[in-house]
């Protein structure tokens, strides 16, 4: 009798605890993250701008055909192609590094997540703040590739927003679908496999992921054009494309849209299920 | 009552099943520091993680200030605080934000948390250190950071689990002071230890707990009395034979209320009887009687009796 009452009095304020709670997460998070911005920034810059200054500005300038293999590839509008690519892989790392990693260590050696868990909210939602904070980094680290990719390339990029909205929703949906990934690796992998992960998971779906070429450029191998419809990278790279280089084949936006949203579901159910798992005996 | 715990079993599947807790019943009151006291894996852990809400009762259910926890975890939470055995803090963040963060989980405002900080820092003699990270803290500091964060947002009920493992003598003692510091604020206390000492110094009520039974609950003091004798020989025989037969010799001397045979000899529970030691003596001399120990009973001799094991085992 005394539960009932005392359940029903506090349903006001037990959204507010939620919602505190919450918020005290992300605080706690965004604090962390502003003092180490540096290392992140550096870590969000290294593999593109790389990438880019091997692909778009040293092999240009070995001139001949034969020494300069993107020339043949794509042409002058390889740096094109790259620049949404590039955010895309950008925005898939972050949620690696923002969930996968930090939540291996977690579970393998600090705890600290046992910690996190006995915060005033349902454990679902300290996963899915995980989730959140993870898109935040990744919107991040694409704002910070999108100059990058923009005005390093020795070729001109060809890019303009056709549309605000859904540039800022495949960001968002892309982001949140990173976020969700890394917490579906991080939860569903042992601490001391996560560094194979890399090796396994990461690599294949970055390099399969149509980020260094068109979805529709892969017509001429058409096992590959459909196996690749199972990577949710693909829809990231093809969703930027249909936003930021529209004059670039790219899949239809709608189809991004929906994709990226059954993604987003499927990894965040996994996710949440494999971190109540991990942390509730 | 402030804890409740009812019919509470716990089984983790595998082969074969693992019955870590088997159908505890226990109450805990309100202001006390209750212990619960038992050798390694025998469901210590297991019974506080169910009651902190962070394992699911295969059966049972555990009430903390009237609330079921496993049915309202998030909202129990508030009610609870917990030091597990490991050391949780967040190394991301010093000693003054791991506080200070955790009351803003906990609803406090900015203000509200950093004069709640403050406070604990000083309390638990933390202010040096608030600038500190959690690496750089020895492993009795980072415990009392541990506790002190548990408080923070003040908690009816405080979980330890094995509070003092790990740690040296010193920093025990230093942690002890801070656990009864807790009741001057009307924190009830719930421990787990193996270590019978901080039981008997620390705990007013203790429940011996062995294969996820609660065998016994009571003072540490009713519990040393419940063993019927004021002193314990521990005689250590060279002939293994008077193991078998000095029992019976010995049983008949009067202020003698048992004698049992361990590995090395016999052990005898005596009331305080003069000349009772040298009677005793002059009984075990001719089976080769090589050593005497002398001691009084404690927890660990309750636990010898119940379960006819050593806690340390």
């Amino acid at each position: 009798m005394a539960t009932a009452v005392l359940t029903t009095s506090s349903s006001v304020t037990r959204q507010q605890q939620y919602v505190r709670a919450f918020a005290g997460l992300f605080l706690r998070d965004l604090f962390v993250l502003r003092r180490e911005l540096l290392p992140f920034v550096i870590r969000v810059c290294m593999n593109p701008l790389l990438f880019l200054f091997v692909f778009t500005v040293i092999m240009p300038h070995m001139g001949s055909a034969a020494m300069n293999p993107t020339a043949s590839m794509a042409g002058a509008n390889f740096s094109t192609i790259l620049l949404p690519g590039l955010m895309a892989v950008a925005i898939m790392f972050s949620g690696i590094a923002a969930v996968a990693l930090p939540l291996a260590q977690e579970f393998g050696v600090t705890r600290e997540i046992d910690d996190r868990v006995m915060c005033p909210l349902p454990v679902a939602a300290v996963a899915v703040e995980k989730i959140v904070f993870s898109a935040l980094q990744s919107m991040i680290a694409a704002a910070i590739v999108f100059p990058m990719a923009y005005y390093v390339p020795a070729t001109p990029v060809v890019a303009h927003v056709s549309s605000w909205p859904f540039l800022l929703t495949v960001m968002v949906l892309s982001s949140l679908v990173s976020g969700a990934l890394g917490l579906t690796i991080g939860t569903s992998v042992k601490p001391q496999q996560i560094g194979l992960i890399f090796g396994v998971v990461v690599m294949p779906i970055t390099f399969l992921g149509c980020v260094y070429y068109p979805w529709s450029a892969l017509t001429h191998m058409r096992w590959l054009q459909i196996g690749v419809l199972l990577n949710p990278i693909v829809y990231m790279s093809e969703g930027l494309r249909g936003a930021l280089t529209t004059g670039l084949p790219h899949m239809n936006n709608a189809l991004v849209l929906i994709m990226l949203c059954v993604f987003l579901v499927l990894l965040t159910s996994l996710g949440i299920r494999g971190f109540l798992r991990r942390v509730i005996g | 009552m402030i804890v409740q715990i009812e019919h509470l079993r716990k089984v983790y599947d595998g082969k074969p099943d693992v019955v870590a807790v088997d159908g505890i019943d226990l109450s805990v009151r309100e202001g006390e520091i209750f212990g619960l006291l038992g050798p390694n894996g025998a469901g210590k852990t297991t019974t506080i993680s169910i009651c902190t809400t962070r394992a699911l009762p295969s059966s049972g259910r555990v009430l903390i200030a009237g609330m079921d926890v496993v049915a309202h975890p998030a909202i129990s939470r508030r009610e609870i605080g917990v030091v597990p055995q490991y050391n949780t803090l967040d190394r991301a963040c010093t000693i003054f934000e791991n506080i200070h963060f955790h009351c803003l989980y906990f609803g406090f405002s900015r203000a509200d948390a950093t004069a709640r900080t403050r406070e604990l820092l000083e309390q638990f003699h933390l202010t040096e250190r608030a600038g500190a990270r959690p690496q750089q803290l020895s492993g009795g500091l980072a415990q009392r950071v541990q506790i002190a964060r548990a408080i923070a947002h003040r908690p009816k009920v405080l979980f330890l689990d094995e509070p003092s493992a790990g740690l040296d003598p010193q920093s025990r003692i230093a942690l002890w002071d801070a656990v009864r510091a807790l009741r001057s604020q009307g924190i009830t206390v719930v421990l787990t230890t193996h270590y019978m000492e901080e039981a008997d110094e620390l705990c007013e009520r203790v429940a011996i707990i062995d294969h996820g039974k609660i065998l016994v609950e009571d003072t540490p003091a009713a519990l040393k009395a419940s063993v019927g004798a004021g002193k314990i020989y521990e005689l250590d025989l060279h002939d293994q034979k008077g193991r078998v037969s000095l029992p019976a010799s010995l049983g008949v001397l009067d202020g003698i209320t048992a004698v049992e045979q361990t590995d090395t000899g016999v052990r005898v529970f005596a009331q305080p009887v003069d000349g009772l030691l040298s009677e005793v003596v002059r009984t075990a001399d001719p089976f080769g009687l090589r050593d005497l120990t002398i001691t009084e009973p404690s927890l660990e001799t309750v636990f010898i009796r119940l379960t006819g094991r050593e806690l340390r085992e």
